[in-house]
C-alpha cells in the first residue's frame, strides 16, 4: 500500500523492541467482543490512483458544472474567477500540510498570512479588529449573535427578513438549544423592512444583511444609531464580499460586528464548502470575540514575529467558560482569500466590484424586457430578484432541462410560503457573458 | 487594619467598612506574567464567593472570587494599562477592587497571615 | 519619503533594523531564510496582480450607498505575490517535511490524489443550490462517504454538515438535548460527565448548551474510574462525553461496562472521535454502545490540516438519536438522489440546521478518495501501523524519558516530565530544543491530568528509519537534559528556526492584531 512505509520486516523488528509477539497483543485493552474479526463489509481492498480517479470522474460526469452551462446562481455562494496563483499557493505543502501554528518559531508563514488576512478584513469592513476566520459566514453570524449576548448581557436577537434563510436557520437553531430568543422577521422581499420600532431594552442585537438576500442595498446608519441608543449591537452580514469594493463599509454605518462569507475571494463554489467566514468588530469588544487571533510581537533577538494571542478566551484554556467551543478556523481558505485579494489590490478589487455590478445591471435590463418578468429591485450589487408569472421552481427545472443554470427559486430556501413561490433570485459576476445571457433570455421567453 | 486570605488565594485588607481585594504573592507566581485583568465596575453588588474578576496570563485565566460580599466602590483602573502590577506588587499597586462590606461576618473563616502561610506550605 | 519608511519595516538592512543584522549579512537574510515584510509594506499604487477588462458603462443601482474613501489595499504584481507567499511558506514546518508528532492531531500523510479529485470541474466547480437534477453525482458522492462512515463505525445514521470536530460535538450534544426534550427530561437531566483528561471543547460545548459539566476522575491506569462514574450517575445525568482511545493514548478497557451503566441510568454516550485513527477498521464504536461520535475527517481520513482548518466533523448517530439529525441529508428516491432540506416533510424531529448549504464537500471528496485508496485491507493496516509506531517510540524511549502509564498504548505515547525533575529543563524547553533538531514538537501540557505532559503521535505515515532518527534525537536531548548542565542551552532554544522564542506576554498585553500605517512611522522614529 503506497501510503504505508512499514515493511513486514520492520514490523517484526519493532515488535521485538516492544517485546510483543504480535500487533494483536497491542490491542489487548480492546474487549474481545468489540474486536472486528473480519474486514469491513463491502469495501474493496486498496486501489491505485488511476482507479480512484476513474471513480471520481464517474461522479463528476453525473453533474452539470457551471463551467459548461450558462450560470446565474448566487444566494450566498458566488462563482468568480480565481487566479491560478491562488490554487498553486494553497497547494504548497508548507501551507497545506501544516497545522495550527502552536509553535510560532516554525510557523511564521501561517502566522504572517493570518496577520495580513486580519488586516485586509478590517480594511474591507471598516472595522478595528478581525479574527483569523470562522468556518463560514453562516456559523460566523451565529457566533456574532452569541457574542452580542455576552457583551450586552441580554438574550433577544432581532433577525432581519433580509438575512439569508440558511443563516436565519443556523441562528434559530443556536437560539433553540443555547437558550436565547431569536425574533425572525418575515421575508423582506422589497427591502423596506423597518426594524427600529422592534428594538427594546431586552434586545442584544439586530442582524441585517447588505446587500440583502433579495439583493437590496441599504445604508444602516439610522438603524445603528437606534441600536446604540437602546444599548444593543448592530451586526451586519455580507454574503458577497466583492460588494465591499463599491459599497460603503459596514463600519462606516456604525456596525458593531461585521460577518462576511469570504468565499467569493480565492475560493471556488465547491458545492457549498469549505468556505471562510470573516469576523470583525470594535476594539472594545476584542476580548469577547470568538475564534483565533494572531498578534504581532518580537522574538528573543528583537525581530518582529507573530503569535496566536488572547488564547485565554478559547476552549483549550477556558474550557466551560470559553467564548465559544470553536477550536479551528478556515486557515487554508483564509490563505486563498489573502492571496487573491493581494493579487487584486486596491485597483483590481475595485474594478472587480464594478465589473460585477455592470454585468448584473446588463442582466437585469435584459430580463426586464422579457414579457412576464418583473425586476423587483431598485437597488442591487450583483444579484437581484425577479417576479415570474408562475412558480419559479418549475421555471428553473425547465431551464435546467435546457442545460441553463438560471437562478435560484426563492421557494427552495423559503418553503411553504406562497408569497415567494414566483420569485427567482439571479446573480451575475464577472464570469457572466453576453453569450451566456442570450440563451437564458431566449429560454425564458419560451418557458414563461 | 488586618489582612485575611481565602483558600482561593485572594487577600482582603479591611479599613473601616471598606475591604481592598487582590491576589497573593503565591497566586501571582502560579499564574505567571499577567496580561489582562477584568475588574468589576463600581456600583455592582456582589456576594461572598461570587466570581467578580478575571486575571489572565498568557496560558491561564483565573477567576477571582469575592472573599466578602457588599457593593463594589472602585475597580483598579490602572491595571488596564499595567496588568504587570499584579506580578510586581500583588499586595500593593496590584489591588483589584474595593468593596463596601455588606456583612462583616463574611470575614469569619478567612485565614490570617500565619494560617495562610501554613496553607501555602501545605501545597508544596 | 513616506514610502521608503513604510518599506523599511520588515526588510532588514535598511532603516531601524540593526538588531536583525547580527549575522553579518546586509539583508539580514540567512541563505534560504529570507526576511519578509508584510504586503502592506511592499505595495505601490499602480501595480496590480490581475488584468480585468474595463467595465461596461451602466446606470448605478447602488442606492447612493457608495464607498467614499480608499480601502487601503496594497498593489503588487503577480511575481511579487508569488515570491512573497513562497518565502512565507518556507518559514513553516509541515507534514511534507518530516515527523510531525503532534499528539491528538493525527498529522498523517496528505495524498495529492485527494487534492486532484476534489478539484475536478464536475466536483469542485458546482453551486450548492443548483437544481438537484444537475448535481446527482455530487449527492451520490456524499452518500457514498456517509455509507462508509456508517459502516466503519457500525452506526445507523450520520449528520454530514458539521464543519469541524467541535462543530460536530455541538451537533451531537444538540441531538442529545433534542432526544431528552422529546422524552420530557431536558429540564431534569442537566449534568454532563466528562473525564478531567477531556479535550477543552467537550466542557465548552456542554456548557454552551446549558449543561453543567461534572468531572469524573481517572484511575491510576489512566482510565475512567468505573466506580466513581457509577457513583456519579443518576436521574440528573444527560450524557457522558468520553474520548476513546482516550487523550492519554489508552483504550478505555471498561468501555462496554461504562456505556451500559450510562444507558441504564437513562443517559447518552457521546464519544469524542478525535482518536478514531487508532481503531479504524478494527473496532466499530457502535459495538461499544456509543450514541454519537464526531469524526474529524482531517485526522483519520487525511484531509489536509491547512494551517488550522478547514476541517469537517460528520457525526454518526445511534438509532436513538437518528431522528434528531439536523438538515440537510441525502435521500435516494428510486434512481434519483434528493436533498432533505428545511421544511421538507420528514420522519423524526430534526434539531435544526448547523451551517449554510450541505457541509464541507471539498473535505468529503478527499476523505472518500482516502477510504477508496486504502480499501478494507489498507484501513485496518492504518490502525495497526499507527499503534505499532507509537508503541515502538514508547519502548525506545522509556529508559530515558518517563512514560505516564504502563503500556501498551494505542496510537500515541504519553510521557510526563518526571525525567526532567531537577534538571532546570521544562517540557517547553525540551520541545523547543526539538525544533533545532528539525522536528515539530509533540503536543505539550495536554492532557491536563499528567504533569508536564508530552503526547507523541507518530501516525502510520512514518518509516521506521525516520522514527529511528527521531528516537535518537529525543534520546540525545533527554540525556543532555539529565546531565544537569544544559539548562541554559535548552532555555535558549530554538536557535536555528526562522524565529527564536516569541514574546507572548507582550503580544497579549498590548494586542496588535492588524497592520496600521502608523505602526511603521512609530517604529522608524524610535
Amino acid at each position: 500500500m503506497r501510503y504505508l512505509p512499514l515493511t513486514d520486516a520492520d514490523r517484526r523488528e519493532m515488535l521485538s523492541v516492544i517485546g510483543a509477539k504480535s500487533v494483536e497483543e497491542l490491542f489487548r485493552d480492546v474487549p474481545a467482543s468489540a474486536r472486528l474479526g473480519t474486514k469491513i463489509a463491502g469495501l474493496p481492498d486498496h486501489q491505485g490512483e488511476l482507479e480512484v480517479e476513474r471513480a471520481f470522474q464517474a461522479f463528476a460526469a453525473k453533474n452539470v458544472s457551471p463551467a459548461a452551462a450558462p450560470f446565474f446562481i448566487g444566494a450566498g455562494a458566488y462563482r468568480h474567477h480565481v487566479p491560478s496563483t491562488v490554487d498553486y499557493m494553497i497547494q504548497r505543502g508548507e501551507f497545506l500540510t501544516s497545522y495550527t501554528p502552536y509553535q510560532p518559531e516554525i510557523t511564521q508563514g501561517t502566522l504572517q498570512y493570518l496577520f495580513e488576512f486580519q488586516t485586509q478584513v478590517t480594511m474591507l469592513t471598516g472595522m478595528e479588529v478581525a479574527n483569523a476566520s470562522m468556518y463560514d459566514g453562516s456559523t460566523g453570524a451565529s457566533e456574532a449573535v452569541l457574542m452580542a449576548n455576552r457583551v450586552t448581557r441580554r438574550h433577544k436577537a432581532l433577525i432581519s427578513g433580509g438575512l439569508h434563510p440558511h443563516y436565519r436557520r443556523v441562528i434559530e437553531t443556536s437560539a433553540r438549544w443555547e437558550g436565547f430568543r431569536a425574533v425572525i422577521g418575515a421575508a423582506d422581499v422589497d427591502g423596506l423592512e423597518d426594524l427600529i420600532a422592534s428594538i427594546d431594552k431586552e434586545t442584544s442585537c439586530v442582524v441585517v444583511q447588505n446587500p440583502s438576500f433579495f439583493g437590496h442595498v441599504r445604508d444602516f446608519g439610522k438603524l445603528a444609531e437606534a441600536c446604540h441608543a437602546a444599548g444593543a449591537l448592530l451586526i451586519v452580514v455580507v454574503t458577497e464580499v466583492v460588494s465591499l469594493g463599491l459599497l460603503k463599509p459596514p463600519g462606516e454605518m456604525g456596525a458593531d460586528i461585521v460577518v462576511c462569507e469570504g468565499q467569493s475571494i480565492g475560493n471556488g463554489l465547491g458545492f457549498g464548502g469549505p468556505y471562510v467566514g470573516l469576523f470583525a468588530t470594535r476594539e472594545k469588544y476584542m476580548r469577547q470575540m470568538p475564534g483565533r487571533l494572531c498578534g504581532e510581537t518580537v522574538d528573543a533577538d528583537g525581530k518582529r514575529g507573530f503569535v496566536l494571542t488572547l488564547s485565554t478566551r478559547e476552549q483549550h484554556i477556558r474550557r466551560e467558560k470559553a467564548t465559544s467551543n470553536i477550536c479551528t478556523n478556515a486557515g487554508l481558505c483564509a490563505l486563498a482569500f489573502t492571496v487573491h485579494l493581494t493579487l487584486l489590490g486596491e485597483a483590481g478589487f475595485t474594478r472587480l466590484a464594478e465589473l460585477n455590478h455592470a454585468k448584473a445591471s446588463q442582466l437585469a435590463d435584459r430580463l426586464a424586457a422579457v414579457p412576464g418578468v418583473t425586476v423587483l429591485n431598485d437597488s442591487f450589487f450583483n444579484e437581484f430578484t425577479v417576479k415570474l408569472p408562475k412558480p419559479a421552481a418549475e421555471v428553473v427545472e425547465a431551464l435546467a432541462a435546457k442545460r441553463i443554470l438560471g437562478g435560484l427559486p426563492v421557494s427552495r430556501l423559503i418553503p411553504n410560503d406562497p408569497s415567494v413561490a414566483n420569485l427567482l433570485l439571479l446573480a451575475a459576476t464577472e464570469t457572466a457573458t453576453e453569450a451566456g445571457m442570450d440563451p437564458l433570455v431566449a429560454a425564458l421567453k419560451e418557458v414563461l | 487594619m488586618s489582612i485575611k486570605y481565602s483558600n482561593e488565594h485572594e487577600w482582603i485588607r479591611v479599613e473601616g467598612d471598606v475591604g481592598t481585594v487582590g491576589i497573593s504573592q503565591y497566586a501571582q507566581e502560579q499564574l505567571g506574567d499577567v496580561v489582562f485583568v477584568d475588574v468589576p465596575q463600581a456600583g455592582r453588588t456582589i456576594a461572598k464567593g461570587e466570581s467578580v474578576a478575571v486575571v489572565e496570563s498568557v496560558k491561564a485565566a483565573s477567576d477571582i472570587y469575592a472573599p466578602a460580599g457588599g457593593e463594589v466602590i472602585e475597580g483598579n483602573a490602572a491595571l488596564a494599562d499595567a496588568p504587570g502590577d499584579i506580578n510586581a506588587d500583588p499586595m500593593g499597586k496590584g489591588w483589584i477592587f474595593k468593596v463596601k462590606l455588606g456583612n462583616p461576618a463574611d470575614l469569619d473563616g478567612l485565614m490570617d497571615q500565619a494560617a495562610y502561610d501554613e496553607f501555602v506550605k501545605s501545597l508544596g | 519619503m513616506v514610502q521608503s519608511l513604510d518599506r523599511s519595516q520588515g526588510r532588514a538592512g535598511s532603516i531601524g533594523s540593526g538588531s536583525a543584522n547580527s549575522h553579518g549579512t546586509f539583508t539580514g537574510n540567512r541563505a534560504l531564510q529570507i526576511e519578509e515584510p508584510l504586503i502592506f509594506e511592499m505595495g505601490q499604487a499602480g501595480r496590480c496582480g490581475v488584468d480585468l477588462p474595463e467595465p461596461p458603462k451602466v446606470k448605478d443601482r447602488l442606492n447612493g450607498v457608495r464607498r467614499k474613501g480608499a480601502i487601503g489595499l496594497p498593489g503588487l504584481s503577480e511575481p511579487q505575490v508569488v515570491q512573497h507567499y513562497t518565502r512565507l511558506s518556507q518559514k513553516n514546518y509541515a507534514i511534507d517535511m518530516g515527523v510531525y508528532p503532534l499528539g491528538s492531531c493525527t498529522m498523517k500523510h496528505n495524498p495529492r490524489i485527494n487534492e486532484k479529485v476534489a478539484r475536478l470541474p464536475g466536483i469542485g466547480d458546482l453551486h450548492p443550490l443548483q437544481p438537484v437534477s444537475t448535481v446527482q453525482g455530487a449527492l451520490e458522492l456524499i452518500d457514498s462517504l456517509a455509507h462508509w462512515l456508517k459502516t466503519l463505525t457500525g452506526m445507523p445514521a450520520v449528520a454530514m454538515s458539521p464543519a469541524a470536530g467541535a462543530h460536530g460535538e455541538m451537533c451531537g450534544m444538540m441531538a442529545i438535548a433534542a432526544a431528552l426534550e422529546a422524552k420530557g427530561e431536558r429540564a431534569q437531566r442537566r449534568t454532563v460527565l466528562a473525564p478531567e483528561s477531556a479535550h477543552g471543547t467537550n466542557p465548552a460545548t456542554a456548557a454552551a448548551l446549558g449543561f453543567v459539566v461534572k468531572p469524573i476522575p481517572a484511575n491510576d491506569r489512566g482510565r475512567v474510574d468505573l466506580a466513581a462514574l457509577k457513583a456519579a450517575l443518576g436521574p440528573d445525568v444527560a450524557a457522558i462525553m468520553l474520548t476513546n482511545p482516550n487523550t492519554c493514548g489508552l483504550f478505555e478497557s471498561e468501555i462496554v461496562e461504562i456505556s451500559k451503566a450510562v444507558h441504564e441510568a437513562g443517559g447518552y454516550f457521546y464519544c469524542d472521535g478525535a482518536n478514531f485513527n487508532a481503531i479504524v477498521g478494527r473496532v466499530r464504536p457502535g459495538d461499544l454502545g456509543v450514541d454519537c461520535m464526531h469524526i474529524n475527517l482531517h485526522k483519520t481520513f487525511s484531509t489536509p490540516h491547512g494551517g488550522g482548518g478547514p476541517g469537517a466533523g460528520p457525526v454518526v448517530l445511534s438509532a436513538a438519536l437518528a431522528p434528531y439529525a439536523p438538515y440537510p441529508w441525502i435521500v435516494k428516491n428510486g434512481d434519483t438522489w434528493q436533498i432533505a432540506e428545511d421544511g421538507a416533510k420528514v420522519d423524526g424531529l430534526p434539531l435544526g440546521r448547523l451551517k449554510a448549504f450541505h457541509g464541507q464537500m471539498g473535505m468529503f471528496s478527499r476523505a472518500l478518495a482516502y477510504i477508496m485508496s486504502h480499501g478494507a485491507d489498507g484501513l485496518k493496516q492504518v490502525a495497526e501501523d499507527a499503534v505499532l509506531n507509537a508503541n515502538y517510540v514508547m519502548a525506545a524511549l522509556k529508559d530515558v524519558m518517563s512514560p505516564a502509564f504502563e503500556g501498551p498504548c494505542m496510537h500515541e505515547a504519553l510521557f510526563d516530565d518526571s525525567f526532567l525533575k531537577d534538571t532546570g529543563v521544562s517540557t517547553l524547553d525540551f520541545a523547543k530544543a526539538m525544533i533545532d533538531e528539525g522536528y515539530h514538537p509533540m503536543t505539550m501540557y495536554f492532557p491536563l491530568v499528567v504533569h508536564g505532559a508530552m503526547l507523541i503521535e507518530p501516525t502510520e505515515s512514518q518509516a521506521k528509519e525516520d522514527l529511528d532518527q527521531f528516537i535518537g534525537a529525543l534520546r540525545s536531548l533527554a540525556e543532555r537534559a539529565r546531565s544537569g548542565t544544559a539548562a541554559e542551552d535548552f532555555k535558549a532554544a530554538p536557535r536555528f528556526a526562522p524565529r527564536r522564542r516569541l514574546d507572548e506576554t507582550l503580544a497579549a498585553r498590548k494586542p496588535v492584531l492588524r497592520w496600521r500605517p502608523t505602526n511603521s512611522f512609530k517604529q522608524a522614529a524610535e
